[in-house]
């Protein structure tokens, strides 16, 4: 595809993506609560990535949302995962 | 236009979902063994799961023309109890010989905790020694970087090869390695996490179709039991050759499948 093809044909849906997450924002702005969310910190952080114009947007924001660690955790507290990397885990 | 959905959970699905699937193109899928939504509170639970994967759901696909396979194991997100998990390992040899058997799996891990590796280990160990594929389950989100990495270094101390082992659900950043590690790849369509059908053509774009294939993962959760021919849609749109679009959908299902000598779309 050329990159005009590829603009008019997902535009539209990556428009009403990007309205998703102000809107999102907005949101808990509104609940007017000073405290903050690792996933809400982790997401403003994927935010300033995409402000980047180098291709692998999508691995850096993935590599931003994953643990570094190495070797396995004690014990499994949990079945689910956050989306984003907790602190002090 | 045929497809094969190699992982999908059919006993979380509708038979509305079976006759859809076969609508769309669907001969042939296969079914790893997984997390019900709460813990069994007993292996017994297993025993009757593996009962109604290896009977009940071939012949509930079969009313619609699509062969049914399965896979075997205890998954990861039950497998920090080790003392339960060793009694379900226990019954696979038992039914590992049933005719839609298709190896071990889906095992790997969680949360990545130490007792989810040594269940991880240890069926690998039958892997070996029963001579079976395997399909491997890498964690969700945040974990699935550094599980992945556990994963393939728990594998690569065993004797298996790696052609012989699909590591499921890679995304951008685990395709490279799992695929440089010789392994087969699977890419998960959801519509929340995991690809995309347009982030999956993303990938068949920039890393190949080479060792690659795509599943919809369909089970009780929030997914699709026809994102498979969705991508081949999206495929098709973006002008992609029906011949890469049944290499991704059908011929490498097949490839990998019909090492285990039982996998048949007849």
């Amino acid at each position: 595809m050329t990159q005009q093809e590829i603009i008019d044909r997902y535009f539209l849906e990556h428009r009403a993506k990007i309205l998703d997450i102000a809107a999102f924002l907005d949101r808990i702005d509104r609940c007017n609560e000073d405290e903050t969310d690792f996933r809400v910190e982790a997401l403003h952080r994927c935010i300033a990535e995409l402000q980047t114009d180098s291709e692998g947007r999508t691995e850096r924001l993935l590599l931003l949302l994953s643990d570094h660690s190495s070797g396995p955790i004690e014990s499994a507290g949990t079945k689910g995962a956050s989306g984003a990397q907790p602190p002090h885990s | 236009m045929v497809y094969i959905d190699p992982h999908i959970h059919m006993v979380s699905r509708t038979t509305d979902d079976y006759q859809r699937m076969a609508q769309a193109g669907c001969v042939a899928i296969t079914e790893p063994a997984f997390w019900a939504g709460y813990d069994r509170s007993s292996s017994q639970g297993f025993f009757d799961y593996f009962r109604q994967l290896t009977d009940t759901e071939p012949n509930r696909a079969s009313q619609y023309g699509i062969k049914h396979h399965c896979w075997l194991c205890i998954n990861p997100k039950e497998a920090e109890d080790v003392g339960f998990a060793r009694e379900v390992i226990s019954l696979i040899p038992d039914f590992i010989e049933c005719n839609n058997v298709l190896g071990i799996g889906e095992i790997g891990l969680n949360k990545n905790s130490k007792n989810e590796l040594l269940i991880l280990e240890e069926q690998l160990a039958l892997a070996e020694q029963l001579q079976q594929l395997v399909l491997v389950h890498t964690p969700h989100l945040e974990d699935k970087l550094k599980g992945t990495n556990l994963i393939m270094d728990a594998i690569e101390n065993t004797s298996l090869s790696p052609d012989r082992v699909l590591i499921d659900h890679v995304e951008e950043h685990t395709v490279r390695a799992v695929l440089d590690r010789g392994y087969w790849a699977g890419m998960t369509l959801y519509p929340d996490s995991k690809c995309t059908p347009q982030r999956a053509a993303d990938i068949i774009e920039m890393h190949g179709t080479e060792r690659l294939w795509i599943n919809s993962a369909g089970d009780w959760g929030p997914s699709d039991p026809l994102a498979v021919p969705k991508c081949r849609v999206e495929l098709a749109s973006r002008g992609h050759t029906s011949s890469l679009i049944d290499t991704i959908s059908f011929h490498n299902p097949q490839l990998f499948l019909s090492q285990s000598g039982k996998f048949s779309i007849e």
